[in-house]
């Protein structure tokens, strides 16, 4: 990771003041009796964990090993609090303890990385003073168990990590995964998870401007609801998730803390579904017992507190910030001290509550939305409050950084008895009285890593071999064509995807397009492009080369609007790990990714873990999530449509078939899937060098198209209109690809040469479709640059023709796209 | 001298920085007016833009009527000011009593962002003054609650005097008449639901609400020169 020069440390002036310091009076009493420490016997009374002591632990999500090594840890036997603060704060969800030894492995540098994994965001540098903020997280628990508060404090909590940054959130993006649409309950899910996001992310003023929807049967009982933020700053104002400054005030900002979503991340996000989710838009009984521990949002306090934040960082007020998600207090207050290699003192009495009679360890837990912790100078909290007096956000001084280093792991360091490494200490106050004492770091970072076993799941080879590229037959190609349709306008219709008048391509293109620009961002003609992708159907056959393709494609969706790939963020999605079979399948995606980075040259700056993700024993499929950042060096005009202009030719880039027995592979492909229920058999393989050429042209073509020319007159018209459409094929293959660019325009087209119903449908990677009137030019500009091209076919005419193979109306092709999402999920009332 | 104009903005705008600059491009300069604003002075246009003002709690614009700034806001328009109400601006502008109606959910009960077409029906108001009647515009809406109602006695008023200024060519949300703006009696205060600054550039695929938004900046230069 590197910082940028640019983000100083404290002025060392406000290390040695002397004079007072406003803070609360709790914070300044003489030291705490250690007794209550080295005796857990001596258990705070007012606590409230009503457990047996000796399995307190377990409860908390803690197995025995891990007690011990907390035991070990802190040379005693934790209190109550204590253990509460390790039970979230090792949670698989914070501490990545099953996937770590893994993520290893993945590529994290380059060139434009100004932060990588391991902060609120990543960053990188886009030029012109411009960073770029993004993150990918999962809110898929919460969401099964209460889809619109699930979906949107998913919202609000990826967009806390953005601004945290110093950065504006400027875009949303949502990928979903849920259970055929024919059962009750997943239209609820759907339901739930639209409204959460579009009343959160609309009233908080992010737009969503892209995502993904995804049904299979394995969703059932556990949707996915992931969501990836991006946020634009000067760079200048880049800040960390640090603590510094001995004497520094630890500030509080946002909404009270109540008892919502304690034991978020542990009992609710790192373990599986034991009951079923079945029956009519009811929930069933592994679901309900849950549902307190999810978190409820409110997005109005959201946006004053992105306002004040901003603020505040514009005013130069805060030394290091950081947000409360997953774990609260606990996660905020270790995390941000572990960082800055300090301690830090918090008094839970002077957290502002919503709810009377709260136990320390439930305040430090509590999930309660929309919260920041900020790190201010004594002799700037005055106009800290003044400011967030102005945004209507309360801020509260709940403690002071300090270089308190805990002694009784010091000491057993000292004796080389102590594996761990030392750090400041998180001491925690109810007024007078010390409840905690924690090395900071031993939650932050010291969590176990386990190295979990590993195997293949049995019948690999048997799946692999049944393939069903040769044994499956043609069929009727139209209405398997008209099953794969799918328009999820009916989704971004209910998201605001246009606020900042940046969104040039927004929801339902191939990426993304965005002008790079938004309150604060030093102003430029530059453009960036966001695209989240996935196959799980791929990454059920191989996970390594299913997530290579997923990669491949994200990369083709940039170059369809002109965007050079800078950056890929990972959502992991996965099953129970303590299943050999679903850590064989994590292992595999994160190597399949590493190498495919590598070879395309991209790092991956930030990710997320969501493990667990299973009902009635049954694990999802791997579902790994690919957000891919691209960026447009000038961005004056529209890219090409997803269109088939009456009149134009269409041109197939890229090679037609592969090479060996299986021109045209079907494994894995949404017509083997979704229209043939064939799950087995070989994926397609990926040449990158052809890829790389492939996109690389593409994507300098649209390019010159979005930049215009150079000269004043130029400028206003583009200069390079050999372009009349572009779109990538991908899922459903070349059928689906022609459909939805004459459904974009409601032309036709008559494609022909189309080697039956193996090319039409198969998911072979690396090919772009491109519409032209002057297709000589293009093929021989292709050829120039080594990318095979061939002209398919003339747009045109109201049917959708492919020789041989197809031959329907374009009316036909809208009902059937149209009426796959919106007629199944409108109400009778919008009908009328 | 080029013409002020001030964009109010409540805790829970979002639309301020957007309409901001769409206003800049339409020849104006532009400034924010924060909603605890007791003074409006120096400004020749007032817009009130989009968003959540203080978070669309009770109902859209029902605290936001008063925040402070919407007494001194009341006092321009009755002198002559020009003030424009954009989506929330405007469900703010019938809360306060600045335009009659009242602004509820979408039929079909769903949030919606999508492009609208739109008919400019009356020229009599400081937004369509330089548009011809019958022109069609391509803007995009972006509400949960902009379904325009009003009373019958309300709606023949506003027929009679020509005070629905532009209708919806497809009506997207079950308002009465296909209404999409009115303006009062006096044409100077107008409310739409289409939000104009997202139609400001050829980039964001439509501009046709520059020549409203045009339109808006040379009345509120007729109140400067005077």
């Amino acid at each position: 990771m590197s910082v940028p020069a640019s983000v100083e440390e404290p002025q060392p002036e406000a290390l040695t003041r002397t004079e007072p310091q406003p803070q609360p009076q709790a914070l300044t009493r003489p030291e705490p009796q250690p007794q209550a420490l080295t005796r857990p016997q001596a258990q705070p009374q007012s606590q409230g964990l009503q457990h047996d002591p000796q399995l307190l632990h377990r409860s908390l999500g803690l197995t025995d090993e891990e007690l011990g090594r907390i035991v070990r840890i802190l040379g005693r036997h934790p209190n109550e609090l204590e253990l509460a603060l390790y039970g979230v704060m090792w949670s698989e969800h914070c501490s990545y303890k099953s996937s770590r030894l893994h993520l290893r492995r993945l590529p994290t540098t380059g060139d434009r990385v100004l932060v990588g994994p391991g902060e609120n965001a990543a960053v990188i540098d886009a030029g012109d003073g411009i960073a770029v903020a993004i993150r990918i997280e999962s809110h898929n628990h919460p969401s099964a168990i209460e889809p619109h508060q699930g979906a949107a404090t998913g919202v609000g909590g990826i967009l806390r990590d953005i601004f945290a940054m110093g950065a504006r959130p400027l875009a949303v993006m949502d990928p979903l995964f849920f259970g055929p649409l024919d059962d009750a309950r997943q239209r609820w899910l759907v339901e739930g998870v639209v409204s959460g996001v579009s009343s959160y992310g609309n009233s908080v003023g992010v737009p969503t401007v892209g995502g993904e929807l995804t049904f299979d049967p394995c969703y059932g009982g556990n949707p996915l609801v992931n969501v990836l933020c991006i946020g634009a700053l000067p760079v200048e104002r880049l800040v960390l998730g640090r603590a510094s400054g001995t004497g520094n005030l630890a500030v509080l900002l946002g909404a009270t803390t109540g008892r919502d979503g304690i034991g978020g991340v542990s009992v609710l996000a790192s373990a599986g579904f034991g009951g079923g989710g079945e029956g009519g838009g009811g929930e069933g009984g592994g679901h309900d017992a849950k549902r307190p521990n999810v978190q409820v949002g409110d997005p109005f306090e959201e946006k004053r507190l992105i306002e004040a934040c901003l603020a505040l960082l514009d005013a130069g007020l805060v030394v290091g910030i950081q947000d409360l998600g997953g774990a609260g207090l606990a996660c905020a207050t270790s995390e941000i001290a572990a960082r800055g290699g300090v301690g830090m003192d918090i008094d839970v009495s002077a957290v502002p509550r919503r709810e009377p009679g709260m136990a320390a360890w439930e305040v430090m837990t509590s999930e309660s939305q929309e919260r920041m912790l900020a790190i201010v100078t004594p002799e700037t909290w005055p106009a800290v409050e003044e400011l967030c007096r102005r945004w209507e956000v309360r801020a509260s001084v709940i403690g002071t950084v300090t270089d308190d280093a805990p002694h009784d792991v010091l000491e057993a360091a000292t004796q080389g008895s102590g594996p761990f490494k030392i750090s400041g200490r998180l001491r925690i106050r109810e007024g007078d009285v010390v409840v905690g004492d924690v090395p900071a770091s031993s939650l932050a970072d010291d969590a176990p890593m386990y190295d979990r076993p590993i195997r293949a799941p049995a019948g690999l080879v048997k799946h692999r071999a049944d393939d069903p590229t040769a044994s499956e037959g043609r069929g009727d190609c139209a209405a398997d064509l008209l099953a794969m349709l799918r328009d999820p306008s009916w989704i971004y219709r209910q998201y605001d995807h246009q606020l900042f008048l940046n969104t040039v391509v927004g929801p339902g293109g191939d990426a993304a397009l965005l002008r790079l620009a938004g309150p604060g961002v030093p102003p430029s003609e530059r453009g960036v492009a966001v695209t989240t992708d996935s196959a799980p159907r791929w990454c059920a056959i191989d996970p390594r080369m299913g997530v290579a393709l997923v990669l491949a494609e994200a990369i083709a969706n940039l170059a369809c609007v002109g965007a050079v790939p800078a950056a890929v963020v990972d959502c992991l999605n996965f099953g129970n790990p303590e299943h050999p079979e679903v850590m064989w399948q994590l292992s595999e995606t994160v190597d399949g990714l590493a190498d495919a980075c590598r070879a395309l040259e991209l790092p991956v700056i930030g990710g997320n873990v969501s493990l667990y993700n299973e009902s009635t024993g049954e694990d999802i499929l791997p579902t790994p999530v690919l957000g891919v950042v691209g960026l447009v060096e000038r961005l004056r005009h529209r890219p090409p449509p997803v269109a088939l202009p009456e009149g134009s030719s269409v041109v197939l880039l890229g090679s037609r078939r592969a090479a060996g027995d299986r021109p045209y592979p079907l494994g894995g492909s949404r017509w083997a899937v979704e229209c043939r229920g064939r799950r087995h058999g070989v994926l397609p393989t990926l040449d990158y060098e052809a890829h790389l050429r492939l996109t690389g042209f593409v994507g300098s073509l649209v390019a010159g198209t979005v930049a215009g020319g150079e000269t004043a007159v130029e400028r206003d018209r583009p200069l390079d209109r050999l372009l009349d459409g572009v779109h990538d094929v991908s899922g459903g293959g070349l059928a689906v690809a022609l459909a939805e660019m004459a459904l974009a325009g409601g032309v036709g087209c008559h494609v022909a040469g189309v080697q039956g119903h193996k090319e039409l449908f198969t998911e072979l990677p690396s090919r772009i479709l491109l519409t032209t009137t002057r297709s000589d030019e293009l093929c021989s500009r292709a050829a120039a640059s080594g990318v095979p091209a061939e002209v398919i076919g003339v747009a045109g005419g109201d049917r959708f023709f492919v020789d041989e193979l197809v031959d329907i109306s374009i009316v036909e092709l809208a009902r059937a796209w149209e009426g796959s999402l919106a007629t199944r999920m409108t109400t009778r009332l919008e009908r009328a | 001298m080029s013409v002020r104009v001030g964009v109010v903005v409540f805790p829970g705008t979002n639309c301020e920085h957007d309409t901001l600059a769409a206003l800049e491009r339409a020849g104006a300069t532009a400034t924010l007016v924060w909603h605890s604003e007791e003074r409006l002075e120096g400004l020749d246009a007032v817009v009130l833009p989009g968003g959540f003002a203080h978070g669309d709690y009770l109902r859209p614009g029902a605290l936001a009527r008063f925040s402070p700034v919407m007494g001194v806001v009341a006092r321009f328009a009755a002198a002559g000011g020009p003030v424009l109400g954009i989506c929330n601006g405007f469900q703010v502008l019938t809360e306060a009593g600045l335009l009659p109606g009242a602004l509820v959910k979408n039929r079909g009960l769903r949030f919606l962002c999508a492009p609208a077409r739109l008919r400019v029906t009356s020229a009599r108001s400081v937004l369509t003054c330089d548009v011809e009647e019958g022109t069609e515009l391509e803007i995009p809406v972006n509400h949960f609650s902009g379904s325009y109602v009003c009373d019958a006695r309300t709606l023949a008023e506003l027929r009679d005097a020509e005070r629905v200024v532009l209708r919806y060519v497809e009506n997207p949300n079950g308002s009465i008449d296909d209404i999409a703006g009115v303006t009062n009696a006096q044409g100077n205060v107008v409310g739409l639901m289409p939000h104009p600054e997202r139609a400001s550039h050829a980039l964001l695929g439509s501009t046709d609400g520059m020549p409203l938004l045009r339109a808006l900046v040379r009345a509120a230069a007729g109140v400067h020169a005077a």
